[in-house]
């Protein structure tokens, strides 16, 4: 018990970084402190197949994980929530990489527990997305389910699947969600589907 | 017992504290010192050249060679960043292509939060070619008040002193009207 104060007094005072400072989102984020940085346990581990789902993407359109199937690899990104700061410091970064991404033959699928309203604000703050944002609002977070990254307060973990084209799980990162990912991190797995 | 109660209760308070200077630490202000800090060289030679620097490791501002300094606190990640990286750039051309201000005035552009990895993929995306030094763990940006991004800083440097003179958010709005205020705030000819 004296340990974990310790940690947590610790970890307190070496990090509080400043993260979706950019002026496109002026004072609109919300700041929900220092969180759990992990509060779920997975239900899928690399080398399984990936769990199907078919979700609204914020421009309308159905996107379906089979679609994908044998024509490319996918990194699936869940972020919390919405007008949060690390969130909102995240995929605008994955947006300029469309080339990388297309390196190595993949796509990009932005998933969220928020609905199609706020996630259209949100995005549009970051400007126009190459990839699609979709929405597992309803039933609430059930493909985050799935995955088992669905915290107990109903957002999700900040989490990374990279899946091949045969389906199957090559990597996973439930990330701190205080903090982002390295895209470097991420790239270095996605060369190794090469 | 008592001896860790009394530990928590210290690093409570100096966590308060941080918490408090965090929050309290101001953007540079006009007229004042740009902070103390070490940044890192760049690797490529040809920028090294452009800051009249040399070698490997750390450098501060007040090395770079030149009278005035150009800083943009930015982030890879900062959608308004990304949309002014093309002026930002066109303002780099805009000095080099003026003898009178070609060897006088630098631009550097600071990444918060990115590693290098990070600032070369911003590099590359928008063609910059000034140094783009990455402050990976947040340090520079904690000094400087967590300011927002994009954020300019001007600093005037002479006789081994820094001086600010402009410290702004946003978009820099027409090149040419900033850099006559620039001009004049410095005492270039």
């Amino acid at each position: 018990m004296k340990k974990l104060l310790w940690v947590v007094l610790l970890t307190g005072l070496l990090t509080s970084n400043a993260y979706a400072l950019s002026e496109a989102y002026k004072n609109n984020i919300y700041n929900p402190g220092e969180l759990k940085p992990v509060d779920s346990v997975l239900k899928v581990k690399v080398g399984d197949a990936v769990p199907e789902f078919s979700l609204k993407a914020v421009n309308g359109k159905t996107v379906s994980l089979k679609d994908y199937y044998g024509k490319k690899n996918v990194v699936i990104s869940f972020v919390p929530a919405a007008w949060t700061p690390v969130c909102s410091d995240q995929w605008p970064g994955y947006n300029i990489v469309k080339d990388l991404f297309e390196s190595y033959d993949a796509t990009l699928l932005g998933i969220t527990v928020d609905n199609i309203p706020t996630l259209f604000s949100w995005t549009n703050q970051m400007g126009i997305l190459w990839f699609d944002v979709l929405s597992d609002f309803w039933p609430h977070g059930a493909v985050a389910e799935k995955f088992g990254v669905l915290r107990s307060d109903g957002v999700t973990e900040r989490a990374l699947f990279v899946i091949d084209k045969k389906g199957i799980i090559r990597y996973i990162d439930v990330h701190d969600i205080n903090q982002r990912p390295s895209l470097e991190v991420l790239i270095q797995e996605l060369q190794k589907l090469k | 017992m008592k001896k860790t109660k009394a530990s928590l209760v210290v690093l409570t308070a100096l966590l308060m504290m941080t918490m408090i200077c965090v929050a309290e630490v101001n953007p540079p202000q006009v007229g004042s010192a740009f902070p103390d800090f070490e940044l890192l060289k760049p690797v490529n030679p040809a920028e090294l050249k452009y800051l009249g620097l040399s070698g490997s490791g750390t450098f501060k501002i007040d090395q770079i060679k030149a009278d005035v300094v150009i800083i943009e606190i930015f982030s890879m990640y900062c959608p308004y960043c990304q949309g002014e990286a093309p002026n930002v750039n066109n303002l780099h051309a805009l000095i080099e292509k003026n003898p009178a201000l070609k060897n006088k005035m630098k631009i550097i552009g600071i990444g918060i939060g990115n590693s290098i990895f990070e600032t070369d993929i911003f590099k590359k995306k928008y063609q910059v070619v000034f140094p783009l030094i990455p402050d990976g763990d947040f340090k520079l940006h904690k000094t400087i008040g967590q300011v927002r991004t994009p954020y300019f800083i001007v600093v005037k440097l002479k006789s081994g002193k820094t001086e600010v003179i402009y410290s702004k958010l946003g978009a820099l709005g027409d090149n040419n009207i900033f850099l006559e205020q620039i001009v004049k705030s410095a005492g270039l000819k």
